[in-house]
């Protein structure tokens, strides 16, 4: 297990286990995860549902159920403190703070009886403790950088009032309230249509560089991820498979499991014929298999792949890419494509 | 996708358009009306002091002296009735404001919380249910002693259980809601949770139904009155009226008929207002 002592880390997430309890015994839904959020970055974490994307994004911020989930081990250590190990207190104070969150729903992450001026200020007035008046003029500021039209009169309607755009953006200024370090986005933009997904990303990358804050952007969605990413982590069933910068990761896939993801996405370049959907299905959490996890869909299965649980390597390809791990020793070993 | 508002207040206009549809809710609405001008205006409207006794003129029948008659005492059951309007409307508004808070309360917490709190609440809530709420009351107000105070707490008690259920159910089903979620992401504490984000969004549901219980309470309190756990007397209440007018049923019947009817418009009114509203909050009775 590789672990660079990155000094440009804003986040730097080892070994989490985070785990679920099913008919009384305990399940990783993550494991084994280890992630460097760095500085200004947007890395990407893709895979298909099940996969543990969004229980990590959770698990950063703590918000995992009180019953029946649990970080097992590992630490993620922010600004020199482990989060694991936060009391809840501590954590509500960097809740929205110094690490923010947006959903994949817009329509109903809004509460319907307050107005949306209302809902940024109060964000605002618990972090900083201002006074009402300067979270309002703050909450203005908010959504004219968001880019919401007429902000001056619509910082006094509801929820209703907006269509799902506008309303991610909304959750957007909510977010980038108190300047935080961390944006995490759980698919942010699934819910919206092409046009208005294009804007909120292109939004979101202006606003990364504005606020200097590096984010952590959950996707299914491998367009997306071609867009937004600086680096991307590929993930199958609770486990890292593969980590890249975004180019290397598009031109040189090595796991089985991204080469498929890849082979299944439309594209604008190829017949949409070629598109392969991957056969079988995410392993359920009650029955990991003991080997490679992807091993009973994969086409290059080898005896060794079933019997032991390959480690995240670094690949010794052609670019000398260093910072490109993969999990799976067959593909490594220079078997070809 | 679907645009859930989770009651009609948060689409503003939408409650007073459903309200506003049925006649029925103004009959109650006309009705209530009167009733309370009646009782902030007590002094003005009434034609004698309702505790002036007056031997010589005892149990007379309506009269054009004494529209409602008199009682035993002499005294002028009209303007006793007056003034016996503003004990069962403060009795109940009272009683049923302070069960409200505290069954809201108990109610968001249990259904915030969950979990072996949830279910140790909810119990001794079924345990209070089982009693039949005069029950309750009876045995309350004969601890607490007879006065206007212990009344009101007396009824209020009897009424939380109620209150609770009402609010715990919807509850529940906000806590799960994105909003919610995405409140404990902005780092908003339990307590701010529900006051900011569950509360306003279920407070109709707690109001309309208070409406529907304020009848139980007024029905309550007229009844611990007859029983004679109520206000102690001279003091006119409808409930201890109605006791005085008992024993003299067969001779004066006005004085026991006249505050029965009152009761009766009283609890009617708060009724068909209560069943109005929660008509209009009920997405599945509106016409939209």
């Amino acid at each position: 297990m590789m672990m660079n002592a990155d000094d440009d880390a804003v986040l730097t997430i080892s070994n989490l286990r985070t785990e679920f309890r099913i008919g009384g015994v305990w399940h990783a839904a993550v494991r084994d995860l280890s992630l460097t959020l760095r500085r200004n970055e947007t890395l990407a974490i893709v895979g298909e549902s099940g996969s543990g994307k969004s229980v990590t994004a959770l698990s950063i911020l703590r918000l995992l159920p009180n019953a029946g989930a649990r970080i097992g081990a590992g630490e993620m250590m922010f600004e020199g403190r482990d989060i694991a190990q936060l009391s809840e207190h501590e954590m509500s104070r960097i809740r929205g703070n110094a690490i923010a969150m947006i959903f994949q729903e817009p329509m109903t992450s809004l509460n319907p009886t307050m107005t949306v001026g209302q809902q940024i200020a109060e964000v605002i007035t618990i972090h900083r403790h201002v006074p009402h008046s300067e979270a309002s003029a703050e909450a203005l500021r908010l959504l004219r950088e968001v880019k919401i039209p007429a902000a001056e009169s619509r910082i006094h309607d509801y929820p209703h009032q907006f269509s799902g755009g506008m309303r991610q953006r909304v959750m957007i200024a909510m977010a980038l309230a108190c300047r935080p370090k961390i944006l995490l986005a759980d698919e942010p933009t699934t819910a919206l249509d092409v046009t208005i997904q294009a804007q909120v990303l292109m939004q979101l990358d202006e606003l990364k560089q504005a606020y200097g804050m590096s984010i952590l952007f959950i996707t299914h969605n491998l367009g997306v991820v071609a867009q937004i990413a600086d680096r991307v982590a590929v993930m199958y069933a609770g486990e890292v498979v593969e980590l890249a910068g975004v180019e290397t990761l598009f031109a040189r896939p090595t796991h089985p499991y991204t080469a498929a993801l890849l082979r299944a996405m439309p594209r604008a370049d190829r017949s949409s014929d070629s598109l392969e959907p991957i056969a079988g299905s995410v392993p359920p959490l009650t029955s990991m298999p003991p080997g490679c996890a992807y091993a009973p869909r994969c086409p290059h299965k080898l005896p060794s792949c079933v019997q032991a649980r390959p480690a995240l390597q670094e690949s010794s390809d052609l670019a000398g890419d260093r910072s490109h791990l993969v999990r799976c020793p067959v593909r490594l070993a220079g078997a070809s494509p | 996708m679907t645009a859930a508002a989770p009651t009609t207040l948060s689409r503003p206009g939408g409650l007073w358009v459903a309200f506003s549809n049925n006649r029925l809710s103004w009959v109650g609405l006309v009705l209530l009306a009167a009733i309370v001008l009646i009782a902030i205006f007590a002094p003005l409207i009434a034609p004698h002091d309702p505790l002036e006794q007056n031997i010589v003129s005892r149990l007379e029948p309506p009269s054009a002296e004494f529209w409602l008659g008199t009682d035993s005492y002499g005294r002028d059951v009209l303007s006793r009735l007056i003034y016996g309007s503003r004990i069962s409307l403060v009795v109940g508004f009272l009683a049923i404001l302070i069960a409200m808070s505290i069954g809201a309360t108990v109610g968001i917490l249990a259904g915030y919380i969950g979990g072996p709190f949830d279910q140790l609440v909810m119990g001794l809530l079924d345990v209070m249910l089982s009693f039949p709420t005069l029950l309750l009351g009876l045995m309350i107000a004969a601890m607490l002693g007879a006065s206007l105070e212990n009344l009101i707490i007396a009824i209020a008690i009897t009424e939380i259980a109620p209150f609770a259920r009402i609010a715990r159910a919807p509850t529940i089903s906000l806590k799960q809601r994105d909003f919610v979620e995405a409140g404990r992401a902005l780092g908003f504490g339990p307590v701010r949770i529900m006051r900011v984000h569950i509360l306003p969004n279920m407070i109709s549901d707690v109001v309309v139904m208070g409406s529907l219980w304020m009848a139980s309470a007024i029905r309550t309190e007229a009844s611990l009155s007859f029983i004679g756990l109520g206000v102690p007397p001279p003091a006119a209440t409808w409930g201890g009226m109605i006791r005085e007018g008992f024993e003299n049923i067969l001779d004066a019947w006005w004085l026991a008929v006249f505050p029965s009817l009152a009761i009766l418009l009283t609890v009617l009114a708060l009724n068909l207002l209560g069943d109005a509203l929660r008509d209009a909050i009920d997405p599945k009775l509106r016409a939209e």
